[in-house]
């Protein structure tokens, strides 16, 4: 795969495909290396749906019964209807939490290893981002291996079918991670991302009740559940389990994707983005 | 040559042929840069020969990582024109970053990896992998005796040995001009005398141009180009006999003091 000499390397005046591939394949064996080496954040990323699933759901299946709504063709234990929104939970936390590992690596300093290689900054950014989303959706299938011995189960084919969903949502999370990371001065502001944003885009959306539900107590939270992106990367989660694609959900995650994406790669241009402005309030 | 027609001649030239027709290893003109109001560089121009080992002399705060900033394209140039063996690091960022081997002034090894796994992961950034990053690794560990540590993690390294590691690291993808910024603060003597040493065999035996930049004077020897900033600004340039004849002084560390002001050579480091 690597036939190629440093001459050879020298006189190119572009990276060929291979050499992207190998790029790509180091970023994405790095971000799975510091995964294996931080076990603590492997536990914990299963331990929160893990308590949702196991505590809340059991404790909640009585008083919030859910009707039958699509995707669902009969009534469905709470513990069903929450299990997308918990894969989407898991998602969510994870894009996060790269984008925390962004913060931290630019404090430390190994980010600039990554912004000063030669390859296009947008590639390393979607490389990075990738690896982020692959390491997060081995989360997911771990957390519902372990649902699936606690009875909640779905069609067997629907967990291949939910693959691209994972995906497209994870990249959606990912790139509104590495945007906010590019925003976020100091560690210590991360804390401010947790209530001003994952909370939020987690309880004001479809993950733990309908929306009909929601609509019936508040029109107004409705309303924003119906805006808040996280809405259709659960819906597009919870449908392609059951071999459906929920259309609107499906473009509403990949619009959101492509601009948050576009978004964190001006971000991260250090002619054009919020970088700079940072440089010039004096940061690093 | 002037330089709009060495851009016309580099866009048709291979990179060691932009070397051989005159394309230098830095180039750095008008260059000026602010945090909000306050300049840290202000108009600076100064070129790096091949082979030569400069060093960017100036007290903390001189603006030595602001440039290495610029250089390395982690801010980009809005006053000024940096080229790199003839490439300009704001168009062509991509040639000009593939000529380059940067060692910053904090550790940036993952210290959570081995040294074999921090080392191929910057190889793959540059585009090497496999048998060939793995060769290269093992060829730069054993020149530098540390190949018996390349499965150890960097966090149980020594300070002199982590920044030996990332000398490596810069050098996996033999590039022609290497960036280093205070690359022995906080290091003990023996530990800065070797990789001094290790830097300046690399200019003489592999013709690699080095960019040195420090607040330490007694790391200047008399061959060396020296660049020296004094808040922002290029107040000298040349060999360091030309420097001393052109401040009427006997060393190179009077030199500084008289271009730099300070009163007292050796607390220099911080301006009073």
């Amino acid at each position: 795969m690597t036939d190629i000499t440093f001459a050879e390397l020298s006189d190119r005046r572009r990276f060929g495909m291979l050499q992207y591939l190998v790029c790509l394949k180091g970023i994405l064996v790095r971000e799975g290396l510091r995964y294996l080496n931080q076990r603590e954040r492997f536990i914990s990323s299963l331990v929160r749906p893990l308590l949702w699933l196991f505590i809340f759901a059991a404790g909640f299946r009585q008083v919030l019964g859910v009707s039958i709504i699509p995707p669902y063709q009969t009534y469905v234990l709470y513990e069903v209807y929450i299990t997308p929104g918990l894969c989407g939970m898991i998602l969510l936390f994870s894009g996060m939490q790269s984008s925390l590992s962004m913060v931290y690596d630019r404090e430390m300093g190994n980010m600039r290893t990554l912004l000063i290689s030669p390859f296009p900054r947008w590639f390393l950014l979607v490389a990075k981002l990738l690896a982020g989303v692959a390491v997060s959706i081995i989360q997911v299938y771990v957390f519902l291996a372990i649902a699936w011995f606690w009875g909640v189960k779905a069609p067997v084919v629907g967990y291949a079918l939910v693959l691209p969903a994972l995906f497209l949502s994870g990249l959606m999370l990912g790139a509104l991670g590495m945007l906010l990371s590019s925003a976020i001065k100091q560690l210590e502001n991360f804390a401010g991302v947790m209530n001003f944003v994952i909370f939020p885009m987690y309880f004001a959306s479809a993950a733990l009740y309908p929306l009909w539900r929601v609509q019936e107590s508040s029109p107004l939270l409705y309303t924003i559940c119906r805006l808040n992106p996280f809405t259709y990367a659960v819906e597009l989660i919870r449908f392609s389990f059951y071999g459906r694609i929920e259309w609107t959900s499906l473009a509403v995650v990949i619009a959101f994707m492509l601009v948050f994406m576009g978004a964190a790669i001006i971000a991260y241009d250090p002619a054009r983005g919020l970088m700079l402005r940072k440089q010039e309030t004096g940061g690093s | 040559m002037r330089n709009a027609e060495r851009t016309e001649l580099s866009k048709a030239m291979s990179p060691a042929a932009e070397e051989a027709a005159g394309g230098l290893p830095l180039e750095l003109t008008a260059i000026s840069y602010s945090y909000g109001a306050r300049k840290a560089l202000d108009d600076v121009t100064f070129s790096i020969e091949a082979g030569r080992f400069a060093v960017l002399l100036g007290l903390n705060g001189a603006g030595k990582t602001t440039l290495f900033s610029l250089i390395s394209h982690l801010f980009a140039t809005r006053a000024g024109r940096i080229r790199v063996f003839g490439h300009d690091i704001n168009r062509k960022p991509g040639l000009a970053l593939r000529r380059l081997g940067i060692v910053f002034q904090a550790r940036t090894l993952d210290l959570d990896l081995s040294v074999r796994q921090n080392l191929s992961y910057h190889a793959a950034l540059h585009g090497i992998g496999g048998r060939q990053a793995s060769q290269r690794i093992d060829e730069l560990m054993t020149s530098i005796d540390m190949a018996d540590r390349l499965h150890d993690k960097a966090r149980s390294l020594s300070g002199g040995q982590i920044r030996r590691v990332e000398i490596v690291r810069a050098l996996l993808h033999r590039p022609s001009l290497l960036l280093l910024d205070e690359a022995t603060v906080g290091l003990d003597i023996k530990s800065r005398a070797t990789i001094l040493a290790d830097i300046r065999k690399l200019v003489d035996r592999d013709r690699i141009s080095v960019l040195w930049a420090t607040h330490l004077i007694d790391e200047v020897n008399a061959a060396d180009q020296v660049v020296v900033l004094d808040r922002g600004r290029l107040v000298a340039d040349g060999r360091v006999a030309d420097i001393i004849a052109g401040t009427a002084t006997e060393t190179i560390n009077q030199a500084f003091s008289k271009l730099t002001g300070i009163t007292d050579i050796r607390s220099a480091g911080a301006r009073p």
